[in-house]
């Protein structure tokens, strides 16, 4: 249902959200130690807060198309509606 | 001097945005076979998707910074652009005119137009909306590089010509498809990249309760009641209670009916995306799918602009978060009080820069750029679709192959973003000239929601009386707007061109009963004009006319997604959140 020509809209913001978080994660990680840096963010870690939410959301949005995509072919090998998009 | 130094790490996030982007477009490229696979994306969307899409096309840049200088400007009665002037045209299109656009195979707004009244309106909608397209994606196209160059010291020509290209590259390979799927995208990066700017700005003011004091004194500071900027509807009672300057009842009339109806109904722009969904229960379903988020929005973009102007509350005028106008000398410019005039619109990208360590701060640009991008590339693929089909193979070619139309779409893509970036120097060499264009474009835009409501609503109204109707419209709209003037300004574009025969208290209430008056004079003349001229027959307007068509019956599994009980939940929602901020 979500499919359109063999592309899962949810694929790729899942990818980009895990890249990110994971950038912004290991970023907020690395500079830490840096309390000058985060002053301006009242002394909030954010890179690395923030970082580890959108590796949450990243996850969340890439097991759902997973998830989808093994129903879809699951409902392919009938002859049920997924078939249509073959 | 550029506000803002970016590291390696921003333009790392910034580069992995872009080949996203880009890389959804290739993805997409071997599905555009027809021009309707290309210009309205086959019917084949899941509701999920274009509801984020219909919600993110009206989410350009200009809507984030405009609603944060708002905020800075107005406080939280700004959300009545949301609670008062969106979700209840948002549940309307859904439930009572989406049946109509979906069901009457229209592919275009303007088509409806054409099957519904006559050649002659839909010609007069189509031209006035391709020019409106591409005149707002190159005043946006515009806004984003002057921006970039006063934050980030980047040239104004390459970031123009480079967003350009990045769009024309998506939308070439991958049609109305690639576009909404971008949207989508885009939609999650302005979530993300702003909400650490709610999250730290309140942080930074000591809450919400610190919020409010700092605002109770600015507000008393400006000549108004204290909790003017945190309570939306205290103050409506009169004009001079409230920081817009409006009573409850032009607000709710102008505002609330007239235009946000006349938007949110009529604007190809935005139902475009409903009708590229994959059924009728699906295209109802995307306002309404779209409301969810919007009802939510006042605190990702308003709160932003309300905490700016807190903490500007204890420095001098112009020393705050919102810096001050420049006049072309560099000096401060002063309004005729001799009083500092502030740039608003810096509110919200000045935040942004302050407030984010560098990491965050590529986040939030990229999202910002990104909005940038998604309003252009939405303009331009309306643009391309009322070119294509409603003016082109209605009056240039009629009955070529769909290739050829293909082809002409393609074609129309490139141009239209040619046409943005040209309007985009334009308006960097002409401002009075932008001005005027806006103008004029809120002139024709004010009555359309009557020719829309009686066409679907009253099957006895004719072609003639809604051509009719929407010239005298636009005719009432340019007399009200030019014998009115707003307290504090001079005749001129701003109104009073003809004679100033009424003072109002703000523009924003010249503008809320300029579209109010023509909204009335279209709905008078059109069933005068209807009333004197011969109806089509009954069984041409099967389908287009809400009497002559069957209920649509909803296909879904659950009964928490029919269109209604989706709606009723929505309403109730946006009516707890006046409750709570009035």
């Amino acid at each position: 249902m979500s499919q359109v020509g063999g592309l899962d809209l949810r694929y790729p913001i899942g990818g980009l959200f895990l890249v990110l978080g994971l950038i912004l994660t290991a970023y907020g990680a690395a500079t830490g130690a840096n309390a000058e840096m985060y002053a301006r963010a009242t002394g909030v870690n954010v890179n690395l807060w923030w970082g580890v939410v959108m590796l949450a959301f990243g996850a969340f949005m890439w097991g759902m198309a997973v998830r989808a995509g093994r129903r879809d072919s699951g409902a392919r090998t009938g002859s049920g509606p997924g078939s249509d998009h073959s | 001097m550029p506000v803002a130094q970016l590291t390696a790490i921003d333009y790392v996030t910034m580069a992995v945005y872009f080949a996203v982007v880009l890389g959804i477009g290739w993805a997409l490229r071997r599905r555009m076979r027809t021009s309707t696979d290309f210009l309205v994306s086959g019917r084949s969307l899941p509701p999920w998707v274009t509801g984020l899409a219909f919600l993110s096309a009206n989410l350009g840049a200009q809507e984030v910074i405009g609603m944060g200088a708002s905020g800075a400007k107005y406080g939280i009665a700004t959300s009545h652009f949301y609670w008062v002037g969106a979700i209840p045209a948002m549940v309307f299109v859904g439930i009572f005119m989406m049946p109509f656009y979906y069901g009457s195979r229209a592919r275009s707004v303007p088509e409806y137009l054409k099957l519904r009244f006559d050649e002659k309106t839909r010609t007069l909608n189509a031209i006035s909306f391709a020019a409106m397209t591409v005149f707002s994606s190159g005043v946006s196209m515009y806004a984003m590089g002057k921006l970039l160059n006063l934050l980030l010291g980047w040239n104004f020509d390459t970031s123009v010509i480079v967003s350009a290209a990045i769009v024309l590259a998506y939308v070439l390979l991958g049609g109305l498809t690639s576009a909404i799927y971008n949207e989508v995208l885009q939609f999650f990066m302005i979530v993300f990249g702003f909400a650490p700017l709610a999250w730290i700005g309140l942080r930074t003011v000591g809450g919400w309760d610190g919020l409010t004091a700092k605002l109770s004194a600015a507000a008393v500071t400006q000549g108004l009641p204290a909790g003017s900027y945190t309570h939306a509807w205290q103050g409506m009672g009169s004009a001079a209670t409230n920081p817009i300057g409006v009573e409850w009842f032009g607000l709710v009339m102008g505002l609330g009916f007239v235009l946000s109806f006349g938007y949110w109904c009529t604007d190809f722009l935005v139902v475009q995306r409903a009708m590229a969904a994959d059924s009728m229960t699906a295209a109802r379903r995307t306002p309404l799918i779209a409301a969810v988020p919007k009802m939510l929005f006042p605190f990702l973009v308003i709160l932003p602009g309300m905490i700016a102007l807190a903490l500007s509350v204890s420095t001098g005028p112009g020393q705050g978060m919102i810096p001050a106008k420049l006049a072309a000398d560099g000096a401060p410019l002063l309004n005729a009080a001799g009083r500092v005039v502030l740039d608003y619109d810096m509110a919200t990208p000045m935040m942004l820069v302050s407030l984010f360590p560098n990491g965050l701060l590529g986040l939030g640009l990229t999202a910002l750029i990104a909005s940038f991008m998604s309003g252009m590339a939405g303009n331009v693929t309306a643009f391309n679709t009322v070119w294509t089909y409603d003016i082109y193979q209605t009056h240039i070619r009629r009955g070529a192959s769909d290739a050829h139309y293909l082809w002409m779409g393609r074609a129309a893509t490139v141009g239209g973003i040619a046409l943005s970036v040209a309007a985009a120097y334009v308006a960097g060499a002409f401002n009075n000239i932008m001005d005027f264009l806006q103008l004029v474009f809120a002139f024709v835009n004010a009555p359309l929601f009557a020719t829309f409501a009686l066409g679907m609503f009253w099957r006895r109204s004719t072609g003639h009386g809604a051509f009719s109707g929407l010239v005298s419209g636009i005719a009432a709209a340019a007399l009200h707007h030019g014998l009115t003037l707003a307290a504090g300004s001079v005749p001129g574009v701003k109104g009073g061109y003809f004679a100033v025969l009424a003072t109002y208290p703000s523009e924003l209430a010249q503008t809320f009963w300029t579209a109010i008056v023509a909204f009335s004079t279209c709905l008078a003349v059109t069933i005068v004009v209807s009333l004197f001229t011969r109806p089509r027959p009954d069984e041409e307007l099967r389908g287009l006319v809400y009497s002559l068509t069957a209920r649509p019956v909803d296909k879904t599994k659950r009964w928490i997604e029919r269109p209604a009980v989706l709606a009723i939940g929505v309403l109730a929602m946006t009516l707890l959140l006046n409750l709570i901020f009035a």
